[in-house]
């Protein structure tokens, strides 16, 4: 087989079950052509996703068989316009076709997909592809989209220009796989003919222009030479991998150099492959000569409308969160009971004990806590499969750009933090749909600010307590609600602003945006989507927060003092001790050491706070006492000197508090695996908790400078 | 088809057809503004803008882009009436 076929160590393959792939090609494509769709087609669930190293962008690797039983590697390289850079997820493809990269082999051959309706632009990163050289398969996709347009396609005209097979495919109903396949088998596969010209002024290096070659690693005779130079010397993304300071300091000064001489080189290249992608085209396609009025108009013209289009936003918002919300609740409900019996199970089965706690308490609570956000990590990433795959996202975005813009976000970072309203943990997971890496940052950042399903908890029994005569009730509870919602909101637009001012300084990134045609979504993807970010959830965030969960628990139980009724018992467990530590920093805050075993136990689930209440101040039924009971047993508590503890003025810290501060330890989990290391969840810890700090503080203080209790 | 002065992107109406002239800045996003196809002498539509000075839509080769006004306002035009 080819020299370039990938070697994987025999523990590696044991591991993956999978004979040694003959080739391992690259799919390549804009994005929405169709080329995921065509991914799934080819490996279905033989398939792994992980990230490239140092970077938060999908790795997507496949297996499948060819034509006669050979086995290829599948690489789904992420979607780009442009081997010219522009985000991480494009520099890896351009890293990985250069054979840059350390961790990913260099393709044997790359398949590029196109979307048929489209040609002129997806051929623009084609034939940048076929210029490094690498045997390759040209596809047209989703054919019977630009047959309806009335958009002809030559194949044999393609061939000709360009020397590879030239394929119609429909990869969203299966067809032409085979035909793929059969030219995915042959041997030798062809090498395209097909070269951009290149202007006299760009080559390698002649005697008058010191060469570059010593600083940069290049294949000898290959044209990747010519191409990886240009790229290398792009003025407009720097970041290259694997740069030592030298070869960095000999790009700028050939940037230089080469700005001097031609200023807009880089401009006349696109201008130049346009031409010739033109020419091609006028010959191999035919366009019809009006344009007809496609579906995709037809639905724009309502959904993007300046009345209907908001209407129809809202509506399918309220479902999302509706569905997220609520409907989450009944398989929620059922992994609840689940892990209660399989509690009660071994309850019954084993002799009372430490070990027997530790399982119970520990161990299956910790699961539990990882379970429990499974349907709604699952019903958002289906709703978000429906909304990408329809092409109805990029409309979101185009719509809610404007607002969010004035905060210094992008119109994708819309339905990551609406979704975090229900919880922040799928929301900072979405935001994967942010592309820009800056932006998607700050919207992981200030995700937990929505405030969550598991502050309502908290919430209630805190409005509850504080209005306590029940002849203002209703409206002022609700007024409160809306209150602390507005003042999550708030600090979230805040500090989303604050961010973009001061961490990420510099240009703001410009939103292109293409809006693809709308389409039937594929239910497949969208299913292996699922599938894969629930698996990453489990593997990744449930051992961190499973280990969490068992530390909470020993610090909550230990050390064990028998015969203590539980409420001295926490008292005197490490957690108690603590809640007595941090007793002068909550003290101007207003609270007393017993609230700090709330804050404290909070850190592994918000609505926590609610059943260490109820232990600490004797709630008779434990953590099933209706909310009714604890308001009581909160209102009759007192500290020492006969005050309340619950004052009125402690209750609105409290809830000030439980706004911004960052007590979710599966939160903070799954941000370390989306930001790649601990550095990220940290600062959020840190500023968040600090900000609920000083809120509370002012609430308190100033509170209590007015005269209020 | 009568050649009309250049005027901005951005002061385009909807509905109105135009043939890319210049870009009277340089920089990143612009840049990849042109490697979509945005090349001078390219035909683009200007199709709808989201309200309140949001993001224009244009439609050019057959795609529909967004683009934000910031951007809008350093291409240059010629409308086609």
């Amino acid at each position: 087989m080819s020299e370039g076929a990938p070697r994987i160590s025999p523990a590696e393959q044991a591991k993956t079950r999978q004979p040694e792939p003959n080739r391992t090609f690259a799919l390549v494509g804009n994005p929405n052509s169709g080329k995921t769709t065509l991914f799934n087609a080819l490996t279905g669930l033989k398939q792994k996703v992980g990230n490239y190293p140092g970077v938060t962008v999908e790795r997507k690797e496949g297996y499948c068989y060819g034509q006669h039983g050979e086995t290829f590697r599948i690489l789904d390289l992420p979607g780009a316009y442009s081997l010219n850079a522009r985000s991480p997820d494009e520099a890896i493809l351009r890293d990985v076709l250069l054979g840059r990269r350390k961790d990913t082999q260099r393709p044997d051959a790359v398949i590029c997909v196109l979307d048929a309706s489209n040609p002129e632009r997806n051929l623009y990163l084609a034939t940048q592809v076929l210029d490094l050289g690498l045997p390759a398969i040209l596809v047209w996709n989703m054919v019977d989209v630009a047959e309806r347009r009335d958009i002809r396609i030559d194949l044999e005209v393609f061939r000709e220009k360009l020397g590879i097979p030239v394929l119609a495919l429909q990869a969203h109903a299966g067809k032409g796989l085979i035909e793929l396949k059969i030219e995915m088998s042959k041997t030798p596969l062809a090498r395209p003919i097909y070269q951009t010209p290149l202007p006299e002024d760009l080559r390698l290096p002649t005697p008058e222009r010191p060469s570059l070659d010593p600083c940069i690693a290049l294949r000898p005779g290959d044209m990747v030479r010519q191409w990886e130079r240009l790229y290398l010397l792009s003025e407009h993304e720097p970041e290259h991998f694997g740069l030592g300071e030298a070869e960095q300091r000999a790009l700028e000064k050939e940037r230089t150099r080469l700005r001097e001489a031609l200023p807009d080189w880089e401009d006349e290249l696109i201008s130049e492959r346009y031409a010739v992608i033109h020419g091609v085209c006028e010959e191999g396609i035919r366009h019809p000569n009006t344009q007809p009025r496609t579906l995709t108009d037809k639905l724009d013209a309502v959904l993007l409308h300046s009345v209907w289009g908001w209407v129809c936003l809202f509506g399918f918002m309220s479902l999302l969160f509706l569905m997220v919300f609520s409907l989450a609740n009944i398989p929620m409900g059922w992994i609840e009971s689940l892990f209660g019996s399989i509690g009660d199970w071994v309850r019954a089965h084993m002799a009372e004990g430490e070990l027997r706690d530790l399982i119970t308490e520990g161990m299956i609570a910790g699961m539990e806590g990882v379970v429990i956000f499974l349907p709604q990590i699952l019903i958002l990433f289906f709703f978000i499969g429906l909304l990408e795959g329809t092409g109805y996202m990029a409309r979101v975005a185009f719509m809610m750009d404007r607002y969010m813009s004035r905060v210094g976000l992008n119109g994708r970072s819309f339905v990551p933090l609406l979704s975090s309203y229900a919880c922040a943990i799928p929301g900072v997971m979405a935001a994967r749909t942010v592309e820009n890496p800056k932006d998607r940052l700050i919207t992981i950042l200030v995700a937990p600010l929505a405030s969550c399903s598991a502050r309502l908890p908290v919430y209630l029994v805190m409005i509850a307590t504080l209005v306590q005569t029940d002849v203002v009730p209703l409206l002022t509870k609700v007024l409160f609600m809306i209150a602390l919602y507005g003042l999550g909101t708030g600090g979230m637009f805040f500090f989303a602003w604050l961010f973009k001012k001061v961490l990420m300084k510099g240009e703001s990134a410009p939103l292109i945006l293409e809006l693809p045609s709308y389409k039937m979504p594929s239910f497949k993807s969208i299913l292996i989507h699922m599938w894969e970010r629930s698996r990453i959830f489990l593997r990744r965030a449930g051992t961190i927060i499973l280990g969490i969960s068992i530390l909470l628990w020993f610090l909550t139980n230990h050390p064990k003092n028998e015969g203590l009724p539980p409420s001295d018992q926490l008292a005197q467990s490490y957690a108690g001790r603590a809640g007595k530590l941090i007793e002068p920093v909550i003290a101007p805050l207003g609270y007393d050491w017993k609230v700090g075993i709330g804050l404290i136990a909070s850190f592994a689930a918000r609505e926590v706070f609610v059943s260490a209440m109820s232990i600490v101040y004797q709630v008779e039924g434990g953590e099933d006492a209706e909310s009714g009971e604890i308001r009581e047993a909160l209102a009759a508590a007192r500290r020492p000197d006969g005050s309340p503890v619950f004052s009125p003025l402690t209750c609105m810290s409290l809830l000030v508090f439980y706004v911004f501060a960052m007590q979710c330890i599966s939160t903070i989990a799954i941000v370390r695996r989306e930001t790649n290391g601990w550095k990220w969840p940290l600062f959020q810890v840190a500023y968040l908790t600090g900000t609920a700090w000083v809120a509370a503080l002012v609430v308190y203080q100033v509170g209590k400078l007015a005269g209020f209790q | 088809m009568q050649v009309k002065e250049s005027m901005k992107l951005s002061d385009l109406d909807n509905g109105c057809q135009a043939v890319v002239h210049s870009y009277t800045a340089k920089g990143a996003a612009l840049f990849r503004l042109r490697e979509m196809g945005l090349i001078p002498g390219a035909c683009l539509t200007l199709v709808r803008r989201a309200p309140l000075g949001g993001p224009l839509e244009i439609s050019i080769r057959g795609s529909l882009l967004s683009l934000r006004k910031q951007e809008a306002d350093l291409i240059e035009c010629r409308p086609a009436t």
